[in-house]
């Protein structure tokens, strides 16, 4: 059945039903209905939501949990993740699952609430010390945002690593119809053979992510990598629109997507072969996706919330064949339809 | 066929409210609809507006930045999305508070004593539902019959009394605008 | 023959790493012993900190987290959460707990998270080469205070157990010392307690254990010893904080 949700109420309850039962959160706009929600679901549920000290604590408790083997969240914005960031070092190093949400807004430093995608880098690069990636979720709309809730959760299991949805303020702000039926309810939880359970009937295990030795440190590093490149081989992903004859495609995610979306369906109505690629995967990036769908087309223009930084993945992959243009706001501030097709109509088509 | 429309007044006047009615009726008619607030302090005992999109197509940006309709129910509202409307979109304003006219020629304006009518209805809390009726009159953008039913989701737990006391406003703001002629412009 | 003395089943068979004449090692087995006595160690779950205890996780003979720097107690209340059956305790040294990690072990206790934290206290900063701890002794020189430690300038040392003891949260709290086996046999008891605590649901437990460190003091490990009698003693007075009796839970 169908529903009306907010995108962030819609996230906690999939989590739900993926069998989430810890969440360890700290209260920052604009995704303090994630937590709000999860607290009055998870006593319902016979699970745990404790509202931390701070953020760091937070990272730390999910930490903590993800080391017994259970499914554990956490959720934040701009500020709180970068708090967050020496923990997810950490549950990277140390190999372990857990989902983090951000609700992108504008920064740097407290900036703003207003949604924005200026975390991109952060998310996709690494994010904190260390030589690692995590994979970066980017949903498009609140039925994609439940539905990618749960795929984060199996993820995070199957390549044991933290898995970041990157939302932003208007993704979690917005209400869409949701239909979570869809959804199966997962209970229990998977049993792991490095789940830190206490060692009955078994040698003991070790939840860490400290090489002294520069030799076993250099080894544990090349084992991450081969991990990143399975998963850059596995999982990329991304959606086409219009492509197939397009003359010139947008590249963007989420917000800026949906927004972008709107430009193709006006341009096109006014004669203009535009099209869209969708990155979901903003890490791994879904790059041969990308080129394969834009192999007619003359122009890319890549649209974000933020002042260019998918671009630079983008130009990375065409490597100069097509001329990528960019158009961005910033702050809080989101690109529109009419200014998008001024600047396509400045570039010639 | 896109409705799209800006709701903006202060807070407590339940403009989020009567935004998710449209769209909770939009859903129930099986259209595509889209939901989106002002947040943060600004709701704050400040301003807040909603965006509402109901479409048989998918919708793509969910921002209203251009609304076809705009329901302004205090002065600062008015001012601050008047000239977003589309050309010849609607302008519903809540004359009881509102002293101005439209001032836009190529948009259509109508004033509107909401808080009177509001009370007249027997529900002084009512303004958002007599300027929804309003605008349902004059957009067809929903049915009323599929906003009583998204009355009776949203209150299931309050009641249908409740129900009934929004439809009555909702129903004078639909009366108050049919057969009206343009003002304000 | 009968066996007479043994290595607690709850140490591994590493040897240890720690410098000639550190008490890490004693404090370690001390904590191993209580598991053993308490027969808990298959449900015991350790998390190490950073600092010169960061290798805890190799030589207790229990399933171990290795933590980030102060943030033993967050991760401890993860563990704890998940898993309200088991038996979870935090070793962090001073630096861990009472600087970078004072507000994680604040909140924990705070919470009366039902864990147990072992807190080594040895006035400096071991692991990183002997830096100002938050409990370094007024005129105690380290190689960040190399005129002794001013007032005027970094402040004055933390009491831990004293401050933890406010909260409503905590249990059982208490400060002791292994500088003779008199008291070694006293941290002993104290450290088992704590663990009783736990596993009667009491809340949060703290043993802050007086520790020394002959590297970094610059001094021989007897000299140590007699250093953390006549110097830390008056700054940090062993005793119990916050005391829990078995006979409260009865009574409830």
């Amino acid at each position: 059945m169908k529903v009306l949700m907010k995108g962030n109420e819609a996230l906690a309850e999939a989590a739900i039903r993926a069998g989430c039962r810890l969440f360890f959160g700290y209260p920052i706009t604009p995704q303090n209905e994630i937590p709000e929600y999860l607290a009055r679901r998870m006593p319902e549920v016979g699970g745990t939501f404790l509202q931390a000290e701070s953020e760091v604590a937070a990272i730390n408790m999910v930490y903590g949990a993800a080391g017994t083997g259970q499914r554990v969240m956490t959720s934040s914005s701009g500020p709180g993740i970068s708090l967050k960031q020496e923990g997810i070092s950490f549950l990277a190093g140390a190999e372990l699952p857990c989902v983090i949400v951000n609700m992108m807004r504008g920064g740097p430093g407290l900036g703003s609430i207003q949604a924005s995608q200026s975390d991109y880098f952060q998310a996709t690069k690494g994010g904190g010390h260390g030589d690692y990636r995590i994979i970066v979720l980017a949903p498009g709309s609140v039925q994609e945002l439940a539905d990618m809730t749960v795929w984060a959760f199996e993820l995070a299991e199957k390549y044991t690593t933290p898995v970041m949805i990157l939302g932003d303020g208007t993704m979690g702000q917005m209400m869409e119809p949701v239909d979570l039926d869809t959804i199966p309810i997962k209970t229990g939880h998977s049993e792991f053979p490095w789940a830190t359970t206490g060692c009955k009937d078994r040698p003991k295990r070790i939840i860490n992510s400290l090489y002294l030795d520069a030799t076993m440190l250099e080894r544990h590093n090349q084992k991450l990598q081969r991990k990143y490149r399975l998963i850059s081989e596995e999982l990329p992903r991304a959606e086409a629109y219009h492509t197939d004859d397009a003359e010139l495609v947008l590249v963007a995610f989420g917000t800026a997507a949906r927004i972008a979306r709107g430009a193709v369906d006006q341009g096109r109505a006014n004669g203009l072969r535009l099209g869209l690629v969708r990155p979901i995967t903003l890490w791994p990036f879904p790059g041969e996706f990308l080129l394969a769908a834009t192999t007619g087309a003359r122009k890319l223009l890549v649209v974000e919330m933020n002042t260019g930084q998918m671009v630079e993945d983008v130009r990375l992959v065409v490597e100069g064949r097509i001329p990528v243009h960019f158009h961005g706001r910033c702050g809080g501030m989101l690109p529109t339809v009419k200014d998008i097709l001024a600047q396509i109509e400045e570039m010639g088509v | 066929m896109l409705h799209s429309v800006i709701l903006a007044g202060f807070g407590g006047q339940g403009v989020l409210l009567a935004g998710q009615l449209i769209a909770y009726a939009g859903m129930i008619e099986g259209k595509h609809v889209a939901w989106i607030p002002s947040y943060g302090p600004e709701m704050r005992g400040g301003t807040a507006h909603c965006g509402v999109s109901v479409s048989d197509d998918p919708i793509g940006s969910p921002v209203v930045e251009e609304p076809g309709a705009l329901l302004a129910f205090n002065l600062p509202s008015l001012e601050k999305f008047e000239g977003k409307v589309t050309q010849g979109g609607l302008v519903i304003y809540n004359a009881s508070l509102i002293k101005r006219g439209v001032y836009r020629k190529d948009v259509v304006g109508y004033p509107l004593l909401a808080n009177e009518l509001a009370v007249d209805a027997g529900n002084p809390r009512g303004t958002n539902m007599v300027m929804l009726g309003a605008y349902l009159m004059l957009s067809g953008a929903t049915g009323i019959g599929s906003i009583r039913q998204a009355l009776e989701k949203i209150f299931a737990s309050k009641g249908p009394e409740v129900v009934e006391i929004n439809m009555k406003a909702l129903l004078m703001g639909w009366r108050a605008v049919q057969g009206v002629v343009q003002k304000g412009a | 023959m009968r066996t007479v003395f043994a290595p607690p089943a709850s140490l591994t068979k590493d040897p240890f790493h720690y410098c000639p004449g550190c008490t890490h090692g004693i404090i370690h087995r001390l904590v191993a012993e209580a598991i053993d006595s308490l027969d808990i160690r298959e449900r015991t779950i350790g998390v190490a900190s950073v600092g010169c205890s960061v290798l805890a996780y190799q030589y207790f003979n229990t399933d171990m987290q290795q933590a980030a720097h102060g943030r033993a107690p967050a991760v401890a209340t993860g563990i704890k959460r998940a898993l309200p059956g088991s038996v979870v305790f935090t070793y962090q040294g001073d630096g861990d707990l009472a600087s970078i990690g004072i507000a994680e072990v604040i909140h924990a206790a705070a919470r009366g998270e039902n864990i147990t934290v072992v807190f080594v206290n040895n006035a400096c900063y071991g692991m990183t080469g002997g830096q100002l701890a938050p409990t370094t002794l007024i005129g105690q020189t380290t190689t960040t205070s190399p005129g002794g430690r001013r007032v005027e300038n970094t402040g004055y040392p933390i009491r831990m157990a004293e401050m933890l003891a406010t909260l409503d949260g905590s249990a059982y709290i208490a400060r002791v010392s292994v500088h003779d086996p008199a008291h070694v046999r006293q941290a002993k008891k104290s450290i088992q307690h704590a663990f009783e605590v736990q596993l009667a649901g009491r809340g949060f437990s703290m043993v802050e254990v007086l520790s020394t460190c002959p590297t970094n003091w610059g001094q021989k490990p007897v000299e140590a010893l007699t250093w953390l009698k006549e110097k830390m003693l008056p700054q940090y007075p062993l005793g119990l904080f916050k005391v829990w009796e078995r006979s409260e839970v009865n009574a409830s």
